[in-house]
């Protein structure tokens, strides 16, 4: 990991390259974290992976996160590696939910790191947030003419019914 | 059966327009392209995996993995219980190793809740997820080896395997989704027994697994289906984020208990086999030698096997042992407490990876402060590494992308989840 001061220094350059970028730094458990405004997310990724001295070229795991009733709602988390160093850090893109059926939007990084394919589509899944650019964007895991997100936190546990054909029958 | 492309019939043969009558009709069969449905129910798919396969002739040209057949939400489920009920149903995502389900996931929580953990607990743990690696690595074998043809595999693999069950049940109660590793260590402590038994079986598995070598490493038949196929390039699998046997039989020696300080690792020796070539082979000889590596992990970890407590005595996070029950209503607190409302998690979130059977197994975990985790999400080896599986077989034989599946190991329950 870097440590606190190393990833206040990664802010810092970032912030230079990038003003408004970086919303906040986190350094609980011991663990980096860097909270960006999507719209710098591809600057930032690309940053992180091809400057000289960084070198977080690995992406272990893209997933996301609802934080409901926080603002921002969503956030889509990177974790990057750096293998030569074994440091990580993670990258919190925060999301707004933008209301009412618009869908909140945030740029693919399949370009960057391929290994994202599938854990964007699986993002778009079950959160409903689209990735602009990905090559291939449908359901993955549900099936394709599911409606609903229901990793997000507002979608109810038993959301889908379970046909119970004994009961129906019977007592329905 | 390497190399499609030597055939003439099979590498862009349309082109050419000096040949023969009946050669051009058979060149025209051959670029004739046929999408072919494998699956989702087919026993060389290792699970509910479909492949829509664009097939000229019998090669492979194009694949698409079609992937949720047995997804059950798991990760949402995970959401309406509280933290220590959480356990028993991520062990059952990826149903062969269960084991590493639970060391992620109560590795995470223990993280976030910044819980030591007793070195006896430490050491119990690798023991026991080594032992699972042995029985994944031996359910991947015999399987794999039966999709070659190689039945009797099966019958001597799957003897070895339930050996291993055998001391799960004695230890934890359980030969599967044994529920052993709790937040703050592991629930029981080894039986009186399990030790020697445990030895005897250390004991037997190298002589066994040079009994596999002996009959794989030499079958013709073998050799032909799996040297130079399915290759794929170092840089490419670390493009799609592929970890674990996969990347080190590429030579990559990248192994997350040597990288990273979890458990018992940093204080045991062992070795990270790597590959050459990076070919279905390589894959085959890194798993094998894992399985003797292994057999070396648990061996010390049972020799080095510190005395103490097996779990934390951490009223708040840890159940009181049993004998207190009667003789302390503080205990008995404690226990009503935490096994009808369960501890709180202060808020935070972390993200915790270990070295599956698969490769990079990751946890994150999102707790806002309430006794019931508001985000569980696994990052699935299986999952990640289905990816490579197009690059791994475009431009083969489909018999060879059969044995690239199998070499691949994927298994369906973690991919969906």
């Amino acid at each position: 990991m870097p440590d606190a001061p190393g990833l206040e220094l990664i802010r810092g350059e970032i912030e230079a390259a990038h003003p408004g970028a970086v919303v906040d730094t986190g350094f609980a458990q011991e663990r980096a974290v860097l909270s960006i405004d999507p719209v710098h997310l591809l600057a930032v990724l690309g940053w992180l992976r091809e400057a000289p001295g960084q070198g977080y070229s690995f992406l272990s795991s893209l997933h996301a996160a609802d934080y409901l009733p926080a603002e921002p709602r969503f956030a889509v988390h990177y974790e990057l590696l750096n293998r030569d160093r074994v440091e990580r850090i993670r990258v919190k893109a925060l999301l707004a939910d933008p209301g009412e059926d618009a869908l909140p939007e945030i740029d693919s990084c399949v370009g960057l790191f391929p290994t994202a394919e599938f854990q964007e589509r699986e993002v778009f899944d079950f959160f409903g947030i689209v990735f602009r650019g990905h090559p291939d964007l449908r359901r993955i895991l549900l099936p394709e003419d599911y409606v609903g997100w229901p990793q997000r936190r507002d979608f109810p546990i038993g959301g889908e019914p379970v046909t119970f054909t004994y009961n129906e029958r019977n007592y329905g | 059966m390497a190399s499609p492309g030597a055939n003439p019939h099979m590498a862009e043969g349309h082109g050419r327009n000096d040949e023969t009558t009946a050669s051009i009709s058979d060149s025209l069969r051959s670029s004739e392209v046929m999408t072919v449905n494998i699956g989702p129910h087919h026993p060389a798919t290792h699970g509910v995996l479909r492949l829509v396969v664009d097939l000229e002739g019998e090669v492979v040209r194009d694949l698409k993995p079609v992937i949720g057949y047995v997804h059950t939400g798991i990760e949402k489920s995970c959401e309406d219980k509280s933290y220590w009920k959480v356990i028993p149903f991520v062990e059952r995502m990826d149903y062969v190793s269960y084991f590493f389900q639970m060391e992620a996931f109560c590795g995470a929580v223990e993280r976030l809740i910044e819980l030591e953990i007793p070195p006896r607990a430490r050491y119990l743990r690798t023991i026991f997820l080594e032992l699972n690696r042995i029985h994944s690595h031996l359910v991947w074998l015999g399987t794999t080896a039966l999709d070659l043809g190689a039945i009797s595999m099966l019958w001597y693999c799957f003897r070895e395997r339930d050996r291993i069950l055998d001391l799960f049940e004695m230890a934890t109660g359980q030969r599967m989704h044994t529920r052993y590793f709790q937040v703050g260590g592991v629930i029981e402590d080894i039986p009186l027994g399990f030790e020697a038994k445990l030895r005897e079986f250390v004991r037997d598995m190298p002589v066994r697994v040079g009994q596999y070598q002996a009959l794989l490493d030499r079958n013709e038949v073998f050799l032909s289906r799996t040297k130079n196929t399915g290759i794929v390039s170092r840089e490419r699998l670390l493009e799609l984020g592929v970890t674990g046997p996969l990347l080190r039989a590429a030579g990559e020696p990248w192994d997350l208990r040597k990288a990273f300080d979890y458990l018992a690792y940093p204080e045991l020796d062992f070795k990270i086999p790597v590959g050459t070539v990076g070919d279905n082979y390589d894959r085959y000889r890194v798993r094998v030698a894992e399985m003797v590596e292994s057999t070396r992990i648990v061996e010390q970890a049972l020799d080095g096997l510190p005395e103490g407590p097996f779990i934390a005595d951490d009223r708040k996070y840890v159940l009181p042992p049993r004998s207190e029950l009667s003789t302390s209503m503080e205990s008995l607190i404690h226990h009503f407490k935490l096994v009808t409302e369960g501890y709180r998690v202060g808020p935070g979130e972390i993200y915790y990876a270990i070295e599956s059977p698969r490769g990079e197994l990751g946890c994150f975990v999102l707790a806002d402060g309430s006794a019931k985790p508001a985000r569980v999400h696994f990052r699935d080896p299986s999952f990640v590494n289905l990816q490579a599986f197009r690059d791994m077989s475009v431009g083969s034989y489909i018999a060879d992308m059969i044995c690239s599946l199998g070499m691949l190991d994927p298994i369906l329950g973690g991919v969906d989840r």
